[in-house]
């Protein structure tokens, strides 16, 4: 359903073309951009339309609250308290008064409107940049109403853009392994949540044990391995159909599955005789073809943006070290050197950037390195963390952590975390359960 | 490697806590370990089940290791036997690791794991059509603790009976 949601989106005024207020993104931000985030004003005749479709008394704050909760996690901004405002919502969407704004420390000012319009959801927000005292951007949305969270993200996405000047990533989806049950005998479903964690939905049972589910490029499908019939196989599942199928047809496990960029093949690992090799599989036609021959364990393979590169893991050296190759499993060349094992490389969608897992010492580190090994940075340390995965802006990893058990065994825990790529704003993404094994969508709306 | 030096070092400290005869409960976990794990391969019988009378089910493995100990080739020489003895059963060799690793690399290194003992089996005369072999990876531990103990109880293959 999320793709057929029908977004009208026009410009209301074109755009400044001179950059005003400017988010450095790319070093830890210490000092986040103050802004106010006005709530969206409704008319009183819309607020009782909305009430009661969606049971929200006032969808103009709610979208309101989302958009100034996704500022705030980004840790780029830093939404004021609604207390100070003095303008009232309408009328500083027609004309905000700058010195009141000013005088509050706004640098940035968010104001919009919500309509109901013939069944439909209709929502106009202008951004405005109050030292310069001018309309950054104004835009306007119409859709159903149940698409109002949607709205918020996006809105986020837009401001987040203008100000940063790179994509926002708020208007996207999370797919992780939900988890519940003693250590020993964990049970396992997937599950699938807006990226802020609402609208958690569970899309398997827990009758089989599911691990490592990945989107593909447009985030309709996901690729993941069930232990379906005992049988540990990588599978192939259509989120909104429901439908299942395994992948290929190996005499043997099947593990590390992921979709190469342009969504067509299924890169994973097929183990066998102790061995195991990365292939993949053409969706369309079904061949299969061999790309790594070694009697070494080669796994979590994973493509460079554009398709021509393939990093992955092997411990062809003794131990789990990171590799890169052309795609065709040609010009293999091990890129990390550092001390300690390293695992789950995976590419940046920007394609500077190959982000890992590393363990030395007894402890686990969430990293990025370049792609030929040079310049590694570690993000965050733990007792155990593991399987980074980039937003689709390739400046936010999320991940998951694990907890000890005390010596009764108990203490247990996985949840999922996200850190900036400059290795701040690290947080927990609140689950309805334990979680693991988490994925990023691509955007969904562009 | 890395676990080795931490073990080494933890006895070590274990060992000075037990000549200085000062902290009874370190004393206790010390000889626990001592007796049940050489280097850091477990030894004990804690976990073990038996496929029959001296047929143990499992070996374990060292860390980040599929090579099979002097025991573990005795328990799998005595499963061959069993195995020879009873024509008709039919094994799934389940291999795993412990949770200090990696989810994927540790499924294949379960499956590593399993395969070691199912090359043993048919060095001693086991088909492998009579074997299965399936890997858990970290995702069935016997023992849910996390110290260098339970971990080793982990690192297993275990024979099942497929029929």
């Amino acid at each position: 359903m999320t793709k057929k949601i029908l977004i009208l989106l026009f410009i209301l005024i074109p755009f400044n073309a001179n950059a005003l207020i400017e988010v450095d993104i790319t070093r830890g931000n210490l000092n986040p951009l103050p802004l106010a985030v006005s709530p969206l004003s409704i008319d009183e005749l819309s607020r009782k339309g909305f009430e009661k479709i969606l049971k929200k008394e006032n969808i103009g704050s709610e979208i309101s609250n989302i958009v100034e909760n996704n500022l705030r996690t980004s840790g780029l901004f830093n939404p004021l308290d609604k207390k100070a405002f003095l303008q009232a919502p309408d009328i500083a969407n027609l004309k905000p008064r700058f010195e009141d704004w000013n005088l509050i420390k706004a640098q940035a000012l968010i104001t919009g409107k919500v309509n109901y319009v013939d069944d439909k959801l209709r929502v106009e927000f202008r951004l405005w940049d109050v030292l310069a005292a001018k309309e950054m951007m104004a835009l306007a949305f119409t859709t159903v109403p149940s698409n109002w969270r949607r709205v918020g993200h996006i809105i986020s996405d837009k401001v987040y853009e203008r100000l940063t000047g790179e994509k926002g990533y708020f208007d996207t989806r999370i797919i992780y392994v939900s988890e519940e049950g003693p250590k020993t005998l964990r049970i396992k479903k997937l599950a699938i949540m807006d990226q802020d964690g609402a609208n958690n939905k569970f899309l398997t049972l827990g009758n089989e044990l599911v691990l490592t589910p990945r989107f593909n490029p447009t985030s309709q499908m996901v690729t993941y391995l069930s232990y379906f019939k005992n049988m540990p196989r990588v599978y192939l599942l259509d989120i909104e159909t429901g439908t299942q199928e395994v992948v290929g047809d190996f005499p043997g496990m099947t593990f590390a599955p992921r979709f190469s960029p342009d969504g067509k093949k299924i890169i994973m690992s097929f183990a066998k005789d102790g061995k195991s090799d990365i292939y993949t599989m053409d969706l369309e036609n079904r061949i299969v073809e061999k790309i790594t021959n070694h009697p070494s364990i080669d796994t979590s393979p994973s493509y460079s943006p554009d398709g021509k590169y393939i990093t992955f893991n092997s411990d062809r050296s003794g131990y789990q070290q990171i590799y890169v190759m052309k795609n065709d499993g040609t010009d293999v060349k091990r890129i990390s050197f550092g001390n300690g094992l390293y695992g789950t490389p995976v590419w940046s969608p920007r394609g500077d950037l190959i982000a890992f897992t590393k363990l030395h010492k007894g402890k686990f580190y969430i990293g990025v390195m370049r792609t030929d090994g040079s310049g590694e940075r570690l993000l965050t340390e733990n007792y155990y963390q593991e399987a980074p995965s980039w937003s689709p802006n390739g400046r936010v990893l999320i991940f998951y952590r694990e907890t000890k058990t005390d010596s009764k065994g108990e203490g247990f825990s996985a949840k999922l975390w996200s850190i900036d790529l400059t290795g701040y704003n690290e947080r927990q993404i609140k689950t309805p359960t334990d979680a693991s094994d988490p994925s990023w969508s691509s955007l969904l709306s562009n | 490697m890395t676990l080795n030096k931490i073990l080494r070092n933890t006895l070590l400290v274990l060992t000075a806590c037990l000549v200085l005869s000062a902290c009874a409960t370190k004393k206790e976990v010390a000889t626990e370990i001592k007796g049940q794990m050489q280097g850091d391969v477990y030894t004990g019988t804690d976990t073990v089940e038996y496929l029959a009378d001296g047929v143990p089910d499992r070996v374990f493995f060292a860390t980040n290791e599929s090579i099979l100990t002097t025991a573990s080739r005795e328990t799998l020489r005595a499963q061959a036997a069993w195995l020879r003895k009873n024509p008709n059963i039919n094994v799934v060799l389940e291999g795993h690791a412990d949770e200090r690793g990696t989810r994927e690399y540790n499924l294949a290194l379960g499956e590593r794991r399993a395969n070691a003992a199912k090359d043993y089996l048919m060095t001693y005369g086991i088909s492998s059509d009579r074997i299965t072999v399936l890997s858990y990876g970290k995702e069935r531990p016997v023992d849910s603790g996390s110290n260098p103990l339970a971990w080793s109880k982990n690192r297993r293959s275990v024979t099942v009976k497929a029929n």
